[in-house]
Protein backbone atom coordinates (compact mmCIF):
# COMPACT_ATOMS: atom_id res chain seq x y z
CA UNK A 1 0.00 0.00 0.00
CA UNK A 2 2.67 2.52 1.31
CA UNK A 3 4.85 1.36 -1.69
CA UNK A 4 2.50 2.03 -4.09
CA UNK A 5 1.43 5.18 -2.85
CA UNK A 6 5.35 6.01 -2.79
CA UNK A 7 5.78 4.99 -6.58
CA UNK A 8 2.22 7.09 -7.22
CA UNK A 9 3.79 10.26 -5.19
CA UNK A 10 7.01 9.75 -7.15
CA UNK A 11 5.82 9.35 -10.72
CA UNK A 12 3.63 12.72 -10.17
CA UNK A 13 7.03 14.39 -8.89
CA UNK A 14 8.43 13.26 -11.70
CA UNK A 15 6.14 14.22 -14.18
CA UNK A 16 5.89 17.66 -12.51
CA UNK A 17 9.35 18.05 -12.54
CA UNK A 18 9.18 17.39 -16.16
CA UNK A 19 6.66 20.10 -17.18
CA UNK A 20 8.98 22.24 -15.37
CA UNK A 21 11.85 21.77 -17.60
CA UNK A 22 9.49 21.76 -20.50
CA UNK A 23 8.54 25.18 -19.66
CA UNK A 24 11.69 26.55 -18.61
CA UNK A 25 12.86 25.63 -21.75
CA UNK A 26 10.29 27.47 -24.14
CA UNK A 27 10.71 30.61 -21.95
CA UNK A 28 14.48 30.41 -22.36
CA UNK A 29 13.64 29.59 -26.18
CA UNK A 30 11.34 32.77 -26.25
CA UNK A 31 13.69 34.78 -24.51
CA UNK A 32 16.80 34.11 -27.06
CA UNK A 33 14.40 34.71 -29.98
CA UNK A 34 14.62 38.44 -28.76
CA UNK A 35 17.98 38.69 -28.27
CA UNK A 36 21.12 39.43 -31.24
CA UNK A 37 23.01 37.30 -32.71
CA UNK A 38 20.27 36.12 -34.95
CA UNK A 39 20.88 33.50 -37.04
CA UNK A 40 18.96 34.62 -40.97
CA UNK A 41 20.61 31.94 -42.90
CA UNK A 42 19.71 28.70 -40.74
CA UNK A 43 15.72 30.39 -40.14
CA UNK A 44 15.50 30.48 -43.68
CA UNK A 45 16.22 26.97 -43.89
CA UNK A 46 13.97 25.93 -41.49
CA UNK A 47 11.44 27.61 -43.11
CA UNK A 48 11.87 25.74 -46.40
CA UNK A 49 11.86 22.29 -44.49
CA UNK A 50 9.25 23.11 -41.97
CA UNK A 51 6.98 25.59 -43.87
CA UNK A 52 7.44 24.60 -47.64
CA UNK A 53 7.68 20.91 -47.62
CA UNK A 54 4.72 20.21 -45.52
CA UNK A 55 2.47 21.39 -47.86
CA UNK A 56 1.99 18.47 -49.87
CA UNK A 57 1.14 16.41 -46.25
CA UNK A 58 -1.02 19.25 -45.41
CA UNK A 59 -2.07 19.53 -48.65
CA UNK A 60 -3.43 16.15 -49.28
CA UNK A 61 -4.59 15.62 -45.98
CA UNK A 62 -7.43 18.68 -45.88
CA UNK A 63 -8.38 17.65 -49.42
CA UNK A 64 -9.33 14.24 -48.82
CA UNK A 65 -10.93 15.52 -45.32
CA UNK A 66 -12.91 17.94 -46.71
CA UNK A 67 -14.78 15.31 -49.26
CA UNK A 68 -15.07 12.87 -46.60
CA UNK A 69 -16.90 15.82 -44.80
CA UNK A 70 -18.76 16.66 -47.30
CA UNK A 71 -20.12 13.71 -47.53
CA UNK A 72 -20.79 12.78 -43.53
CA UNK A 73 -22.65 16.04 -43.67
CA UNK A 74 -24.74 15.12 -46.59
CA UNK A 75 -25.53 11.48 -45.31
CA UNK A 76 -26.13 13.38 -41.46
CA UNK A 77 -28.63 16.63 -42.86
CA UNK A 78 -29.98 13.88 -44.93
CA UNK A 79 -31.91 12.75 -41.59
CA UNK A 80 -33.30 15.69 -41.11
CA UNK A 81 -33.63 17.15 -44.45
CA UNK A 82 -30.96 19.89 -43.77
CA UNK A 83 -28.62 18.75 -46.92
CA UNK A 84 -28.49 21.98 -47.63
CA UNK A 85 -25.98 23.06 -44.92
CA UNK A 86 -23.47 20.91 -46.47
CA UNK A 87 -21.25 24.37 -47.76
CA UNK A 88 -21.53 26.05 -44.82
CA UNK A 89 -20.92 22.98 -42.11
CA UNK A 90 -17.47 21.94 -44.35
CA UNK A 91 -16.03 25.50 -44.43
CA UNK A 92 -16.68 26.39 -40.31
CA UNK A 93 -15.99 22.94 -39.25
CA UNK A 94 -12.75 23.08 -41.64
CA UNK A 95 -11.86 26.78 -40.69
CA UNK A 96 -12.45 26.40 -37.42
CA UNK A 97 -11.19 22.38 -36.09
CA UNK A 98 -10.11 20.21 -38.91
CA UNK A 99 -7.76 22.96 -40.60
CA UNK A 100 -5.48 23.88 -37.77
CA UNK A 101 -6.01 20.40 -35.68
CA UNK A 102 -5.23 18.29 -38.50
CA UNK A 103 -2.38 20.55 -40.02
CA UNK A 104 -0.83 20.44 -36.51
CA UNK A 105 -0.90 16.70 -35.86
CA UNK A 106 0.47 16.01 -39.26
CA UNK A 107 2.78 18.38 -39.05
CA UNK A 108 3.97 17.02 -35.63
CA UNK A 109 4.43 13.46 -36.95
CA UNK A 110 6.94 15.23 -40.15
CA UNK A 111 8.52 18.04 -38.56
CA UNK A 112 8.47 17.45 -34.54
CA UNK A 113 10.06 13.87 -35.31
CA UNK A 114 12.44 15.11 -37.77
CA UNK A 115 13.73 17.82 -35.43
CA UNK A 116 13.79 15.48 -32.98
CA UNK A 117 15.66 12.82 -34.45
CA UNK A 118 18.33 15.73 -36.07
CA UNK A 119 19.03 17.49 -32.73
CA UNK A 120 19.46 14.04 -30.75
CA UNK A 121 21.76 12.88 -33.11
CA UNK A 122 24.03 16.33 -33.01
CA UNK A 123 23.61 15.61 -29.06
CA UNK A 124 24.38 12.20 -29.55
CA UNK A 125 27.63 12.52 -32.31
CA UNK A 126 28.62 16.03 -29.55
CA UNK A 127 28.45 18.25 -32.20
CA UNK A 128 25.93 20.43 -29.65
CA UNK A 129 28.93 19.98 -27.44
CA UNK A 130 31.06 21.39 -29.91
CA UNK A 131 28.64 24.14 -30.49
CA UNK A 132 29.42 25.23 -27.49
CA UNK A 133 33.02 25.07 -27.50
CA UNK A 134 32.61 27.42 -30.66
CA UNK A 135 30.98 30.29 -28.68
CA UNK A 136 27.44 29.35 -30.34
CA UNK A 137 24.53 29.10 -27.84
CA UNK A 138 22.41 25.69 -29.16
CA UNK A 139 19.25 27.28 -28.16
CA UNK A 140 19.79 30.39 -30.25
CA UNK A 141 21.67 28.24 -33.08
CA UNK A 142 18.98 25.02 -33.69
CA UNK A 143 16.11 26.15 -31.30
CA UNK A 144 15.10 29.13 -31.87
CA UNK A 145 14.98 29.01 -35.56
CA UNK A 146 13.15 25.99 -35.65
CA UNK A 147 10.92 27.55 -33.10
CA UNK A 148 10.12 31.10 -35.12
CA UNK A 149 9.45 29.19 -38.52
CA UNK A 150 7.27 27.05 -36.84
CA UNK A 151 4.89 29.32 -34.96
CA UNK A 152 5.11 31.63 -38.09
CA UNK A 153 4.31 29.18 -40.99
CA UNK A 154 2.13 27.11 -39.41
CA UNK A 155 -0.71 29.16 -39.83
CA UNK A 156 0.27 29.69 -43.19
CA UNK A 157 -0.16 26.13 -43.94
CA UNK A 158 -3.62 25.97 -41.99
CA UNK A 159 -4.69 28.48 -44.09
CA UNK A 160 -3.67 26.95 -47.16
CA UNK A 161 -5.13 23.60 -45.48
CA UNK A 162 -8.51 25.26 -45.08
CA UNK A 163 -8.74 26.29 -48.66
CA UNK A 164 -7.93 22.54 -49.70
CA UNK A 165 -9.95 21.48 -47.24
CA UNK A 166 -13.06 23.69 -48.23
CA UNK A 167 -12.40 22.63 -51.73
CA UNK A 168 -12.00 19.01 -51.27
CA UNK A 169 -15.92 19.27 -50.09
CA UNK A 170 -16.85 21.59 -52.76
CA UNK A 171 -15.64 18.72 -55.45
CA UNK A 172 -17.64 15.91 -53.55
CA UNK A 173 -20.59 18.37 -52.96
CA UNK A 174 -20.56 19.16 -56.74
CA UNK A 175 -19.51 16.12 -58.80
CA UNK A 176 -21.37 13.39 -56.47
CA UNK A 177 -23.86 15.22 -54.54
CA UNK A 178 -25.67 17.29 -57.26
CA UNK A 179 -24.86 20.93 -55.41
CA UNK A 180 -25.18 23.77 -58.01
CA UNK A 181 -21.58 24.75 -58.51
CA UNK A 182 -22.11 28.45 -57.39
CA UNK A 183 -24.87 27.95 -54.75
CA UNK A 184 -22.15 25.87 -53.19
CA UNK A 185 -19.72 28.85 -53.14
CA UNK A 186 -22.39 31.65 -51.90
CA UNK A 187 -22.96 29.19 -49.34
CA UNK A 188 -19.94 28.59 -48.11
CA UNK A 189 -18.61 32.16 -47.92
CA UNK A 190 -21.90 34.02 -46.99
CA UNK A 191 -21.87 31.95 -43.60
CA UNK A 192 -18.53 32.24 -42.57
CA UNK A 193 -17.18 35.03 -40.22
CA UNK A 194 -13.42 36.41 -39.98
CA UNK A 195 -13.34 35.50 -36.61
CA UNK A 196 -13.85 31.39 -37.66
CA UNK A 197 -10.59 31.97 -39.57
CA UNK A 198 -8.32 34.15 -37.64
CA UNK A 199 -9.32 31.21 -34.44
CA UNK A 200 -8.12 28.82 -36.38
CA UNK A 201 -5.31 30.30 -37.63
CA UNK A 202 -4.18 31.44 -34.18
CA UNK A 203 -4.43 27.76 -33.24
CA UNK A 204 -2.03 26.70 -36.14
CA UNK A 205 0.90 29.17 -34.51
CA UNK A 206 0.00 27.83 -31.09
CA UNK A 207 0.36 24.27 -32.17
CA UNK A 208 3.18 25.43 -34.76
CA UNK A 209 4.99 26.44 -31.46
CA UNK A 210 3.82 23.40 -29.42
CA UNK A 211 5.38 20.60 -32.01
CA UNK A 212 8.88 22.87 -32.48
CA UNK A 213 9.55 23.06 -29.10
CA UNK A 214 8.85 19.58 -28.23
CA UNK A 215 11.07 18.71 -30.73
CA UNK A 216 13.81 20.81 -29.76
CA UNK A 217 13.50 19.41 -26.23
CA UNK A 218 13.33 16.26 -26.64
CA UNK A 219 16.48 16.02 -29.30
CA UNK A 220 18.81 18.36 -26.85
CA UNK A 221 18.19 16.41 -23.97
CA UNK A 222 18.05 12.82 -25.61
CA UNK A 223 19.91 9.96 -23.93
CA UNK A 224 23.33 8.55 -25.39
CA UNK A 225 23.45 6.28 -28.26
CA UNK A 226 20.77 4.92 -31.08
CA UNK A 227 18.05 4.59 -29.01
CA UNK A 228 18.45 7.47 -27.15
CA UNK A 229 17.31 9.01 -31.12
CA UNK A 230 14.74 6.59 -31.19
CA UNK A 231 13.25 7.59 -27.62
CA UNK A 232 13.52 11.27 -28.21
CA UNK A 233 11.68 10.94 -31.82
CA UNK A 234 8.90 8.83 -30.28
CA UNK A 235 8.55 11.34 -27.29
CA UNK A 236 8.38 13.99 -29.67
CA UNK A 237 5.93 12.85 -31.71
CA UNK A 238 3.54 11.45 -28.49
CA UNK A 239 3.80 14.49 -26.78
CA UNK A 240 3.44 16.89 -29.18
CA UNK A 241 0.52 15.00 -30.66
CA UNK A 242 -1.13 15.04 -27.17
CA UNK A 243 -0.32 18.65 -26.21
CA UNK A 244 -1.67 19.80 -29.40
CA UNK A 245 -5.45 17.98 -28.68
CA UNK A 246 -5.14 19.50 -25.22
CA UNK A 247 -4.50 23.12 -26.21
CA UNK A 248 -7.36 22.72 -28.60
CA UNK A 249 -9.96 21.58 -26.68
CA UNK A 250 -8.65 24.81 -23.90
CA UNK A 251 -8.26 27.51 -26.84
CA UNK A 252 -11.70 26.18 -28.51
CA UNK A 253 -13.26 26.91 -24.96
CA UNK A 254 -11.51 29.85 -24.61
CA UNK A 255 -12.63 31.47 -28.30
CA UNK A 256 -16.09 29.72 -28.10
CA UNK A 257 -17.85 29.97 -25.02
CA UNK A 258 -18.76 32.98 -23.40
CA UNK B 1 47.70 28.25 -15.90
CA UNK B 2 44.41 25.82 -15.83
CA UNK B 3 44.10 24.49 -12.02
CA UNK B 4 41.43 21.71 -11.13
CA UNK B 5 41.15 21.14 -7.56
CA UNK B 6 39.74 18.47 -6.20
CA UNK B 7 37.16 17.80 -8.93
CA UNK B 8 34.33 15.13 -8.11
CA UNK B 9 32.26 13.48 -10.69
CA UNK B 10 29.72 10.43 -11.12
CA UNK B 11 26.93 9.66 -13.45
CA UNK B 12 24.49 8.02 -11.33
CA UNK B 13 26.08 5.73 -8.88
CA UNK B 14 29.06 5.46 -11.02
CA UNK B 15 31.85 7.73 -9.71
CA UNK B 16 34.04 8.56 -12.47
CA UNK B 17 36.48 11.33 -10.44
CA UNK B 18 37.12 11.49 -7.20
CA UNK B 19 39.15 14.33 -6.13
CA UNK B 20 41.02 14.69 -9.17
CA UNK B 21 44.02 17.48 -8.43
CA UNK B 22 46.00 18.56 -11.82
CA UNK B 23 47.77 22.15 -12.84
CA UNK B 24 49.08 23.19 -16.22
CA UNK B 25 51.43 25.94 -16.37
CA UNK B 26 50.76 28.58 -19.06
CA UNK B 27 52.13 27.37 -22.55
CA UNK B 28 53.31 24.06 -21.39
CA UNK B 29 52.00 20.73 -23.03
CA UNK B 30 50.19 18.07 -20.75
CA UNK B 31 49.17 14.71 -21.79
CA UNK B 32 46.71 12.68 -19.47
CA UNK B 33 46.81 9.30 -19.86
CA UNK B 34 44.74 6.73 -18.45
CA UNK B 35 42.55 3.44 -19.43
CA UNK B 36 39.90 3.25 -21.48
CA UNK B 37 36.52 4.53 -19.30
CA UNK B 38 39.23 6.18 -16.44
CA UNK B 39 37.43 9.21 -17.36
CA UNK B 40 39.68 11.96 -19.15
CA UNK B 41 37.40 13.43 -22.18
CA UNK B 42 34.85 13.85 -18.70
CA UNK B 43 37.68 16.02 -17.44
CA UNK B 44 38.42 18.03 -20.57
CA UNK B 45 34.13 18.32 -20.72
CA UNK B 46 34.16 19.78 -17.01
CA UNK B 47 37.38 22.27 -18.02
CA UNK B 48 34.65 23.69 -20.72
CA UNK B 49 31.85 23.64 -18.44
CA UNK B 50 30.24 20.83 -20.88
CA UNK B 51 29.58 18.63 -17.90
CA UNK B 52 28.90 20.25 -14.65
CA UNK B 53 31.23 18.90 -11.23
CA UNK B 54 29.85 17.82 -8.78
CA UNK B 55 32.56 19.05 -6.97
CA UNK B 56 35.89 20.84 -6.66
CA UNK B 57 36.60 23.92 -8.48
CA UNK B 58 38.58 24.71 -11.80
CA UNK B 59 40.69 27.95 -12.34
CA UNK B 60 41.42 29.64 -15.80
CA UNK B 61 44.63 32.29 -14.90
CA UNK B 62 43.28 32.12 -11.22
CA UNK B 63 39.90 32.65 -12.07
CA UNK B 64 37.40 30.22 -11.20
CA UNK B 65 35.72 29.14 -14.55
CA UNK B 66 31.69 28.56 -12.93
CA UNK B 67 32.43 32.52 -12.48
CA UNK B 68 33.06 33.55 -16.19
CA UNK B 69 30.31 35.36 -17.00
CA UNK B 70 30.52 35.55 -20.54
CA UNK B 71 30.50 32.02 -21.63
CA UNK B 72 30.90 33.24 -24.90
CA UNK B 73 33.97 34.93 -24.14
CA UNK B 74 35.34 32.35 -22.01
CA UNK B 75 35.29 29.68 -24.62
CA UNK B 76 36.15 31.75 -27.12
CA UNK B 77 39.92 31.21 -26.33
CA UNK B 78 39.40 27.32 -26.27
CA UNK B 79 39.81 24.93 -28.90
CA UNK B 80 39.07 21.37 -28.68
CA UNK B 81 39.17 18.55 -31.02
CA UNK B 82 36.82 15.91 -30.14
CA UNK B 83 36.99 12.55 -29.81
CA UNK B 84 34.55 11.37 -32.25
CA UNK B 85 35.58 14.40 -34.53
CA UNK B 86 32.00 15.88 -34.06
CA UNK B 87 32.30 17.90 -37.02
CA UNK B 88 29.16 19.34 -38.07
CA UNK B 89 27.42 17.11 -40.71
CA UNK B 90 24.75 19.42 -42.72
CA UNK B 91 28.05 21.63 -43.18
CA UNK B 92 30.78 21.37 -45.89
CA UNK B 93 34.38 20.61 -44.50
CA UNK B 94 35.64 23.71 -44.64
CA UNK B 95 32.08 25.95 -43.06
CA UNK B 96 33.04 23.26 -40.42
CA UNK B 97 36.79 24.75 -40.33
CA UNK B 98 35.76 28.30 -40.17
CA UNK B 99 32.79 27.80 -37.82
CA UNK B 100 33.80 30.49 -35.56
CA UNK B 101 35.42 32.83 -38.22
CA UNK B 102 32.26 32.94 -39.90
CA UNK B 103 30.32 34.20 -36.47
CA UNK B 104 30.52 35.93 -33.61
CA UNK B 105 32.33 39.95 -32.95
CA UNK B 106 35.52 39.33 -35.19
CA UNK B 107 33.81 37.81 -37.79
CA UNK B 108 35.41 37.09 -41.40
CA UNK B 109 34.38 37.58 -44.57
CA UNK B 110 33.52 34.18 -46.49
CA UNK B 111 36.42 34.78 -48.65
CA UNK B 112 39.30 35.70 -46.26
CA UNK B 113 37.89 32.34 -43.65
CA UNK B 114 37.70 29.76 -46.29
CA UNK B 115 41.42 31.20 -46.80
CA UNK B 116 42.33 30.59 -43.37
CA UNK B 117 40.02 27.05 -43.67
CA UNK B 118 42.00 25.86 -46.38
CA UNK B 119 45.42 26.83 -45.31
CA UNK B 120 44.35 24.58 -41.98
CA UNK B 121 43.28 21.78 -43.55
CA UNK B 122 46.91 21.96 -45.67
CA UNK B 123 48.54 22.17 -42.03
CA UNK B 124 46.76 18.80 -40.71
CA UNK B 125 47.48 17.54 -44.65
CA UNK B 126 44.44 17.52 -46.08
CA UNK B 127 44.07 18.87 -49.87
CA UNK B 128 41.99 22.04 -50.72
CA UNK B 129 39.86 19.67 -52.86
CA UNK B 130 38.27 18.28 -49.53
CA UNK B 131 37.41 21.71 -48.38
CA UNK B 132 34.05 21.57 -50.47
CA UNK B 133 33.16 18.36 -49.45
CA UNK B 134 31.13 16.82 -46.39
CA UNK B 135 32.56 14.92 -43.51
CA UNK B 136 30.48 11.85 -43.99
CA UNK B 137 32.05 11.70 -47.56
CA UNK B 138 35.62 11.30 -45.52
CA UNK B 139 37.30 8.53 -43.91
CA UNK B 140 37.44 8.59 -40.21
CA UNK B 141 40.99 10.13 -39.98
CA UNK B 142 40.47 12.36 -42.45
CA UNK B 143 37.42 13.43 -40.30
CA UNK B 144 39.50 13.72 -37.00
CA UNK B 145 42.11 15.86 -38.91
CA UNK B 146 39.37 18.28 -39.85
CA UNK B 147 38.28 18.61 -36.39
CA UNK B 148 42.13 19.47 -35.62
CA UNK B 149 41.92 21.92 -38.36
CA UNK B 150 38.65 23.27 -36.59
CA UNK B 151 40.36 23.14 -32.67
CA UNK B 152 43.14 25.46 -34.17
CA UNK B 153 41.48 27.61 -36.24
CA UNK B 154 40.88 30.71 -34.30
CA UNK B 155 44.13 30.48 -33.27
CA UNK B 156 42.78 29.73 -29.18
CA UNK B 157 45.80 30.37 -26.60
CA UNK B 158 44.31 26.86 -24.85
CA UNK B 159 43.98 24.08 -27.04
CA UNK B 160 42.67 20.42 -25.95
CA UNK B 161 43.21 17.21 -28.39
CA UNK B 162 41.04 14.62 -27.40
CA UNK B 163 43.20 11.56 -28.90
CA UNK B 164 44.12 13.11 -31.84
CA UNK B 165 46.23 10.37 -33.49
CA UNK B 166 43.89 7.44 -33.27
CA UNK B 167 42.60 6.13 -36.14
CA UNK B 168 45.33 7.59 -38.10
CA UNK B 169 48.45 5.31 -39.85
CA UNK B 170 51.92 6.17 -38.17
CA UNK B 171 53.02 8.36 -40.77
CA UNK B 172 49.90 10.30 -40.67
CA UNK B 173 50.47 10.31 -36.66
CA UNK B 174 54.02 11.26 -37.07
CA UNK B 175 53.00 14.39 -38.68
CA UNK B 176 49.81 15.15 -36.42
CA UNK B 177 52.29 14.87 -33.40
CA UNK B 178 55.11 17.11 -35.16
CA UNK B 179 52.21 19.44 -36.12
CA UNK B 180 50.90 19.69 -32.08
CA UNK B 181 54.38 20.30 -30.99
CA UNK B 182 54.61 23.17 -33.65
CA UNK B 183 51.50 24.51 -32.67
CA UNK B 184 51.83 24.33 -29.16
CA UNK B 185 55.75 26.20 -29.49
CA UNK B 186 54.86 28.51 -31.84
CA UNK B 187 51.45 30.06 -30.49
CA UNK B 188 52.59 29.66 -26.84
CA UNK B 189 48.81 27.86 -26.33
CA UNK B 190 48.82 25.26 -23.27
CA UNK B 191 47.58 22.38 -24.41
CA UNK B 192 45.74 19.22 -22.77
CA UNK B 193 45.91 16.25 -25.16
CA UNK B 194 44.74 12.74 -24.07
CA UNK B 195 46.39 9.70 -25.82
CA UNK B 196 47.07 5.61 -25.55
CA UNK B 197 49.62 6.30 -27.95
CA UNK B 198 53.22 6.46 -26.51
CA UNK B 199 55.00 7.64 -29.25
CA UNK B 200 52.74 10.35 -29.31
CA UNK B 201 53.32 11.53 -25.28
CA UNK B 202 57.17 11.54 -26.35
CA UNK B 203 56.19 13.49 -28.93
CA UNK B 204 53.93 16.19 -27.69
CA UNK B 205 54.48 16.51 -23.97
CA UNK B 206 55.99 18.61 -21.91
CA UNK B 207 54.22 17.04 -18.75
CA UNK B 208 52.73 13.88 -18.01
CA UNK B 209 49.75 12.82 -16.00
CA UNK B 210 48.07 9.44 -15.26
CA UNK B 211 44.78 8.94 -14.15
CA UNK B 212 43.47 6.22 -12.68
CA UNK B 213 41.09 5.57 -10.51
CA UNK B 214 39.51 9.05 -10.49
CA UNK B 215 42.60 10.58 -9.36
CA UNK B 216 45.99 11.40 -10.55
CA UNK B 217 48.46 8.83 -9.51
CA UNK B 218 51.21 10.19 -11.32
CA UNK B 219 52.14 13.62 -13.05
CA UNK B 220 55.84 14.60 -13.57
CA UNK B 221 58.49 15.64 -16.44
CA UNK B 222 58.09 13.36 -19.47
CA UNK B 223 61.38 12.75 -19.72
CA UNK B 224 61.23 11.06 -15.84
CA UNK B 225 58.54 8.86 -16.86
CA UNK B 226 60.83 6.09 -18.27
CA UNK B 227 62.47 5.82 -14.67
CA UNK B 228 60.03 6.25 -12.15
CA UNK B 229 58.60 3.93 -9.87
CA UNK B 230 54.97 4.46 -9.88
CA UNK B 231 53.52 1.11 -10.32
CA UNK B 232 50.66 2.61 -12.00
CA UNK B 233 52.76 4.16 -14.74
CA UNK B 234 54.82 1.50 -15.30
CA UNK B 235 52.25 -0.73 -16.11
CA UNK B 236 50.87 1.45 -18.39
CA UNK B 237 54.22 1.78 -20.72
CA UNK B 238 55.19 -1.32 -20.70
CA UNK B 239 51.32 -2.61 -21.29
CA UNK B 240 52.37 -5.68 -19.20
CA UNK B 241 48.57 -7.32 -18.17
CA UNK B 242 49.88 -7.86 -14.45
CA UNK B 243 50.83 -4.85 -11.64
CA UNK B 244 48.07 -2.77 -9.83
CA UNK B 245 45.68 -1.42 -12.60
CA UNK B 246 43.08 -4.73 -12.88
CA UNK B 247 41.73 -5.15 -16.43
CA UNK B 248 38.57 -7.36 -15.02
N1 LIG C 1 27.09 11.98 -20.26
C1 LIG C 1 27.38 10.84 -19.61
N2 LIG C 1 26.41 10.16 -18.96
C2 LIG C 1 26.67 9.02 -18.30
N3 LIG C 1 27.90 8.46 -18.22
C3 LIG C 1 28.90 9.07 -18.85
C4 LIG C 1 28.69 10.29 -19.59
N4 LIG C 1 29.89 10.67 -20.11
C5 LIG C 1 30.79 9.74 -19.73
N5 LIG C 1 30.20 8.78 -18.97
C6 LIG C 1 30.88 7.63 -18.36
O1 LIG C 1 32.03 8.10 -17.71
C7 LIG C 1 33.10 7.18 -17.87
C8 LIG C 1 34.33 7.90 -18.37
O2 LIG C 1 34.10 8.36 -19.67
P1 LIG C 1 35.21 9.08 -20.54
O3 LIG C 1 34.59 9.34 -21.85
O4 LIG C 1 35.75 10.23 -19.80
O5 LIG C 1 36.32 7.96 -20.67
P2 LIG C 1 37.78 8.12 -21.29
O6 LIG C 1 38.74 8.10 -20.17
O7 LIG C 1 37.80 9.29 -22.19
O8 LIG C 1 37.88 6.76 -22.09
P3 LIG C 1 38.41 6.49 -23.60
O9 LIG C 1 39.88 6.40 -23.49
O10 LIG C 1 37.81 5.18 -23.93
O11 LIG C 1 37.94 7.61 -24.42
C9 LIG C 1 32.61 6.09 -18.78
O12 LIG C 1 32.32 4.97 -18.00
C10 LIG C 1 31.35 6.64 -19.39
O13 LIG C 1 30.42 5.61 -19.56
MG1 LIG D 1 37.65 9.58 -24.11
Amino acid sequence: MIAALATLGQSTLGLLAAIGRVCLFAFSVVTHMLRPPFYIREFSQALLNIGFFSLPVVGLTALFTGGALALQIYAGGARFNAEAVVPSIVSIGMVRELGPVLSGLMVAGRVSASIAAELASMKVTEQIDALVTLSSNPLKYLAVPRVLAATLTLPILVAVGDSIGIFGGYLVGVNSLDFNAAGYLKNTVTFLELWDVTSGLIKGAVFGFILSIMGCYHGMNSGRGAQGVGRATINAVVSSSILILAANYLLTSLFFTS
Amino acid sequence: MIELRNIHKAFGKKEILRGMNLSVPKGESMVIIGGSGSGKSVTLKCILGLIAQDKGEIFIEGKNAQDATDRDAFLARFGMLFQGGALFDSMSVWQNVAFRLLRGTEKKTPLEAREIAIEKLRRVGLSPDVADQYPAELSGGMQKRVGLARAIAADPEIIFFDEPTTGLDPIMAGVINTLIREIVVEMGATSIAITHDMTSVRAISDKVAMLYDGEIKWTGAVGDMDTADDPYLQQFITGAPDGPITTA
